[in-house]
């Protein structure tokens, strides 16, 4: 595709999740470091437990808001099942965090469909750069259930080339008051994963 | 970003919807009403919070449009949202007031949604603008929603006429940069009486329509000469005309091709398109849906290709659009390594654990009843395993097609409507009518929560409060329908499935109209509601799985197994709200509240 420049990110998991603050704060930052910025996302029915994804282009001037066919550079996936499913969106050299989540979709409880157990297998076999890290876990490590998705972001932010501090800046302005410290070491913990 | 941290000049990132917010105050609109409909509803979510403009949700798109008509025949700046089918439901005052023409600037907000995200159908609705002789704006980012509200309301003025902003989704719900410009404030004309203008009556409507017809012919001079129309040279052998998102696919796939971007998209203007046609070697059309565009130049005699090479279906993508220029021959496809697609369980979108609705449609299930449906969330009773809902059209024809099928005896099993309380008043009061003056046999369930859920929890006129927060006067529900001639009317707590099994027997046997409403609010609006987690007993199971077919994303396969090797279920503490549907329907009595268990283990150690 034409604009080698564009950085793809794709932010996927399932309706409740956090994906579309996740997506924000990256744009936030994109656009504090200077960048031109997309994001494509959709809204309604899919957010019923269904499932979500959302686009973040940056770069010195983005045109289509959602990525091309296998152009992600990054894919932020928020639970396995989802992980999986959008792998192929990946570019062969680009980076998948994975957060270790498993939610079964009542569908998989039937004779007909199954929760693939085995998607972390199936995505170690595909993707040469994959890191898996439980944000749930670590997020109850820290005291406060409600840490994972700034985790994840910790964890994507090693991934871009954009200052720590920028992506404090913009967590700070993103989440309650109340948790901004929690939200901070939060986000150092996922840069230590 | 809050309004305090806005500054003039200042590039922020907008959705496309909040850009029009944004863009409507800066352009010193007065009045913006709407009904919600993705993807159009954050539009006026956010001109809700923005000072100067007075905002306003309407029971349905006719009356939304109605309201903001009369708004602007006062002289006030007005706009009115809808989402691409919502403009079918207000299509009547549409086409006349394309006869009125306006006082103050009139701008009408259609959301297309290509590719049915979130709807029932993928119309066009650039059809209007030409159905209804009215000029189109179509905005390609959330700069141009921001900055073309202005030119919507100075051309709706200039040339005294309603106008089309069409947005799809990708337009509406993609954010990008915004450069902010400062507020504008334009007083309130008032109201001038003029029946010649006003009154479309024959003999005032017939000489409105030769204005009409004239206003066309200015529209036409002036979609020549507009920047909203705009050429960018680049590479003669290829010139592509394109308009709205498929532009910016567009841009990506032949980056160096020149481009004549409509964004005044109709009328068009035919002689500049001729003139870029004239000096490039191909000419191709780039748009999604019909060949609106396509049809417009080969009827003026420009020769050049379209949905030859472009789906007429779903949404664009850079990748369509990249292949249909490759079978255009208009670039030669880079062909990339890509990973495998591994082949994952689909997740459809389900009810909320503990929605009120599940209890209901799993008691229509185990009554063998033909279900008539309606629009919102409990559409998805129609997904597996619930597959209690057997036809939706549109908002409100649950009613009218039960009506139908009684009328010619067409279902041997009991009859039921469902309808939900916002899109009851929305459009089903009038099919509640049609089935009381003309004798229906039919039953019909308002599934009453109090708010419109599926777009994300708006107010409603049985809320108890407007937009802006103000209480307000409540529709009683059960006077409603009493006034309206119904005779057999019950309320329900959908929580009681033994109680609701009751009421829907009784209501099957009862011979006529019978009104059956739910009493419950929305798992999630106006605040989430939590309870008291259950739990299944693993010993206790006999592994029936009749807890997996109401469709809870709270119950799914533990991987362990009965003696006979049956999958024992569990329930996810997280998710579980405790609404006992599951507890209630387990043969075997196995699924425990916490506190009950607490007291079991006790009893037992």
């Amino acid at each position: 595709m034409s604009n080698n420049k564009t950085i793809n990110v794709l932010i996927v998991g399932v309706g409740g999740q956090g994906v579309l603050l996740a997506s924000q704060i990256l744009s936030d930052v994109a656009l504090q470091a200077g960048n031109d910025v997309k994001k494509s996302e959709v809204h309604g029915m899919s957010q019923r437990g269904g499932v979500v994804s959302s686009h973040v282009r940056f770069g010195p001037k983005v045109y289509s808001p959602l990525i091309p066919n296998g152009q992600a550079d990054v894919i932020l996936a928020f639970e396995r099942a989802e992980a999986l499913r959008w792998a192929h969106e990946l570019k062969p050299d680009g980076n998948m965090i994975v957060n270790d989540q498993k939610l079964i979709p009542p569908i998989a409880s039937g004779t007909q469909y199954q929760y693939p157990d085995d998607a972390l297998d199936q995505l170690t076999d595909k993707i040469k750069s994959l890191k898996v890290l439980n944000a749930g876990q670590i997020s109850e490590e820290l005291g406060n259930p409600r840490l994972a998705n700034t985790i994840l972001l910790g964890a994507l932010s090693l991934t871009q080339k954009f200052e720590a501090d920028l992506w404090r800046d913009v967590i700070k302005r993103r989440v309650p008051p109340k948790t901004i410290d929690l939200n901070l070491k939060a986000f150092d913990e996922g840069r230590s994963r | 970003m809050t309004l305090q941290e806005m500054r003039v000049e200042e590039i922020i990132l907008l959705s496309g919807n909040e850009a029009i917010a944004q863009g409507a105050r800066a352009a010193g609109v007065h009045f913006a009403a709407a009904y919600p409909g993705t993807p159009s509803t954050e539009i006026l979510e956010n001109i809700a919070r923005l000072p100067g403009i007075k905002s306003q949700w309407s029971p349905n798109e006719k009356v939304a449009f109605e309201v903001a008509m009369g708004a602007s025949f006062a002289g006030a700046r007005s706009i009115c949202c809808m989402k691409h089918v919502g403009v079918n439901v207000a299509a009547d005052p549409l086409m006349t007031m394309a006869y009125t023409g306006v006082k103050g600037g009139f701008m009408l907000v259609s959301a297309d949604d290509p590719e049915m995200h979130s709807s029932q159908n993928e119309q066009d609705n650039r059809m209007y603008s030409k159905f209804a002789k009215i000029p189109m704006l179509e905005p390609a980012d959330s700069q141009e929603c921001y900055d073309w509200v202005e030119e919507a309301m100075l051309i709706s003025e200039r040339f005294d006429t309603p106008v089309l902003m069409r947005m799809t989704t990708r337009i509406s719900h993609s954010m990008g940069t915004v450069k902010i410009r400062e507020w504008k404030d334009i007083p309130v004309t008032g109201f001038e009486v003029d029946i010649a203008k006003y009154v479309m009556m024959p003999n005032f409507a017939k000489p409105r329509h030769q204005i009409v017809l004239k206003r066309l012919e200015a529209l036409r001079q002036f979609s020549e000469e507009t920047p909203l129309n705009r050429i960018e040279w680049g590479d003669k052998k290829v010139g592509v005309v394109t308009s709205g998102v498929s532009y910016q696919h567009a841009k990506e796939a032949l980056p160096g091709a020149s481009f004549l971007k409509l964004g005044f998209s109709y009328p068009m203007p035919l002689k500049k398109i001729a003139e870029f046609a004239g000096q490039v070697e191909q000419l191709v059309v780039v748009e999604e849906l019909e060949p609106f565009i396509e049809e417009g130049l080969k009827v003026a005699g420009i020769q050049c290709e379209g949905k030859k090479y472009f789906p007429i279906y779903g949404e664009l993508n850079p990748t369509l659009t990249e292949q249909g220029c490759a079978d255009a021959g208009l670039l030669t496809p880079v062909v990339e390594e890509m990973l495998e697609a591994a082949s994952v369980m689909p997740r459809p979108p389900v009810l909320c654990p503990g929605c009120s609705h599940r209890s209901v449609f799993y008691a229509l299930r185990r009554m063998g009843t033909h279900v008539t449906g309606d629009i919102g969330c409990y559409t998805l009773a129609a997904l597996p395993p619930l597959e209690a809902m057997h036809t939706c059209v549109c908002m409100g024809a649950s009613i009218g097609v039960s009506n139908g099928i009684a009328q010619v005896n067409g279902s041997k099993r009991p009859l039921f409507a469902v309808i939900g309380d916002s899109t009851f008043l929305h459009s089903g009061i009038t099919g509640l009518l049609d089935a009381v003056y003309n004798k229906s046999n039919v039953n019909i369930i308002i599934l009453d929560n109090r708010i419109t859920a599926m777009t994300g929890g708006q107010v409603h006129p049985a809320t108890g409060r407007t937009l802006s927060g103000v209480e307000t006067d409540q529709v009683n529900f059960i006077a409603l329908v009493k006034a309206l001639g119904v005779r057999h009317i019950v309320e329900f707590d959908p929580y009681d499935h033994n109680g609701v099994r009751k009421v829907l027997k009784d209501a099957a046997e009862y011979e006529g109209v019978s009104v059956l409403v739910t009493t419950r609010p929305c798992m999630l609006f106006p605040k989430k509601l939590t309870g008291e987690p259950y739990a299944i007993v693993a010993e206790e199971c006999n592994g029936c799985g009749v807890c997996l077919k109401i469709g809870c994303p709270a119950i799914s396969n533990s991987g362990k197994y009965t003696a006979k090797e049956l999958a024992i279920p569990a329930i996810d503490q997280s998710l579980c709200t405790g609404c006992d549907l599951c507890s209630i329907i387990c043969p075997v009595n196995c699924i425990y509240a916490k506190a009950e268990l607490d007291q079991k283990e006790e009893v037992t150690s």
